[in-house]
């Protein structure tokens, strides 16, 4: 399953006989997975065919209709589960970076260890331009989000799911609302955070970033995964007649 | 083609021709009504009657210590509206349903009563009914709640409205982060609710302003005497409106700059 051989103890991630239905619709069909310790993991399908509900559903964000989920220790779906403490652990990077537009840059960062992990001020506020050094992000602490870039925005959402220590990261189409020229500084962030070993699990279109940084890549359509394996096969090499089209598709949209 | 712009034109005007004849028929009627009413208008009795400078002197100093008092029961209105306004509001919208149910309820009783009565309510029908019962600090506290009751549901209204108003992303990264919804709601969305109801609560104020001339009714003193009861003393024992245009300057002295002070926060909101 895994294709990291350093993960030989218990997966960080695992998901069984999901299913997820909004009213009539059902968004997720059936779905196993398990995500070992430090993979990356690339989520890439057709809108509407469930990749980001399913990302929502790893840290509860959607509240699946059946199936069992854990996540960095917790049981996520279980009668007792403190989503609250679980998602300390599970970090979230949004499509729209959503930073708490009322809070500067470096409150943005420090907030939640001051008010979840009650981290003093001082402290917080020395991990948070820690972190903000470590995305790129350096003399802007005072400044609103609004004054910044979409790019350096998501930087510093990158930098704000870390500032918890997450064990786990999850990532929701996070260069799908930036600039073409602003995609990169962010792919660069993620891709140093998948060298640092981080686990990680990407919905995206960027194939290139999928083919060089991601362990395994998941091709979901129609709520269930089609097809999954090392970029290198399912990207150059798909084996399904919904994925070749897929590929084909993202990859010359002219044709 | 050219056989329509060449026939022998009956003279049309352009659309800018006749924006200007608009125009130009607008103004002619403007100053002819102002020149009738002047004509008509006898301005002696007028200005004997609203511009006794001698009447205007003789109100001050004593106007200030009315116009103080409209200051401290407006904020203090305010101030009970808020503290019981916030909470009413986030009960609207709690997902514990008999939360909700009490604060529509709360919220549709004080904003369909009159403030008089509600002001009447608390001033003479709450002590008749539980004798005994003491208002901290006297007439102060009378207004703050008389006056604060409907306004807290006007307030509620208001934030509810600001609530609704920060984007789900918010909520959702702040709980992704671990924050608890309670949490959230603090650190995250009441903040945020606040700022944009900025405006709409500035005009609260405006109200409360106008609506502290109803204290009246409670029975005040000279101490206690907000600025419309003032100047209607004066009209009284002057039998000359003058006190009314004085006391109308200084409500607008308070209600401008706020209206202003509204408008600028406003502003201030969209560049973020």
């Amino acid at each position: 399953m895994t294709t990291r051989e350093a993960a030989g103890d218990a997966p960080i991630v695992r998901i069984e006989g999901l299913h997820k239905r909004f009213g009539d619709n059902e968004v997720l069909r059936g779905i196993d997975l398990e995500i070992a310790e430090g993979e990356v993991v690339c989520l890439i399908g057709p809108s509407g065919s469930g990749k980001s509900t399913l990302l929502r559903c790893v840290n509860l964000l959607e509240e699946p209709t059946e199936g069992t989920i854990t996540a960095a220790g917790h049981d996520m779906t279980g009668p007792d589960a403190d989503l609250d403490a679980a998602r300390c652990d599970i970090g979230m990077v949004f499509q729209h970076f959503n930073l708490f537009s009322h809070l500067s840059i470096l409150d943005n960062v420090a907030i939640a260890q001051r008010r979840v992990r009650k981290t003093g001020r001082a402290e917080a506020e020395a991990e948070a331009r820690r972190l903000l050094a470590q995305v790129g992000i350096e003399g802007k602490e005072r400044a609103r989000p609004s004054q910044l870039s979409g790019g350096q925005q998501q930087r510093v959402a990158i930098a704000r799911a870390l500032a918890m220590k997450p064990r786990l990261m999850l990532f929701d189409e996070p260069t799908s609302a930036l600039d073409p020229e602003l995609v990169g500084e962010v792919l660069s962030v993620m891709k140093g955070l998948a060298a640092e070993g981080m686990t990680m699990l990407v919905v995206t279109h960027e194939m290139a970033f999928a083919r060089e940084v991601a362990d395994r890549v998941l091709f979901l359509d129609g709520g269930v995964i089609v097809e999954q394996g090392p970029p290198a096969e399912v990207l150059t090499d798909p084996k399904t007649e919904r994925a070749r089209s897929f590929l084909h598709r993202v990859l010359h949209p002219v044709d | 083609m050219d056989t329509t712009a060449t026939a022998p034109a009956r003279r049309r005007m352009t659309p800018r021709q006749r924006r200007r004849l608009a125009r130009g028929i607008q103004y002619a009627v403007v100053i002819a009504v102002v020149a009738v009413l002047a004509a008509v208008a006898d301005w002696g009795r007028i200005a004997e009657s609203f511009f006794q400078l001698d009447i205007a002197a003789a109100m001050f100093p004593a106007v200030w210590t009315s116009f103080w008092n409209t200051i401290v029961y407006t904020v203090l209105a305010f101030v009970f509206g808020m503290v019981v306004g916030v909470p009413i509001a986030l009960m609207r919208v709690s997902s514990f349903a008999p939360y909700r149910w009490f604060a529509t309820g709360y919220v549709e009783v004080f904003r369909g009563l009159p403030a008089l009565l509600v002001l009447f309510l608390v001033g003479f029908g709450v002590p008749q009914a539980f004798p005994g019962i003491q208002y901290p600090g006297g007439v102060y506290g009378q207004v703050a709640i008389g006056l604060g009751l409907t306004s807290s549901a006007y307030i509620a209204e208001s934030v509810r409205a600001g609530i609704q108003a920060v984007p789900k992303g918010q909520v959702e990264a702040a709980r992704s982060l671990g924050m608890s919804h309670t949490r959230t709601m603090i650190t995250v969305v009441l903040p945020q609710a606040l700022r944009i109801v900025v405006p709409p609560l500035t005009n609260e104020l405006v109200m409360l302003t106008k609506d502290s001339s109803l204290v009246f009714v409670l029975g005040v003193t000279t101490a206690t005497m907000e600025l419309s009861k003032f100047a209607r003393n004066e009209l009284t024992d002057s039998a000359n409106a003058t006190p009314l245009l004085v006391g109308g300057l200084l409500y607008l002295l308070l209600t401008i700059p706020l209206g202003l002070l509204a408008r600028r926060l406003e502003h201030k909101g969209d560049a973020r």
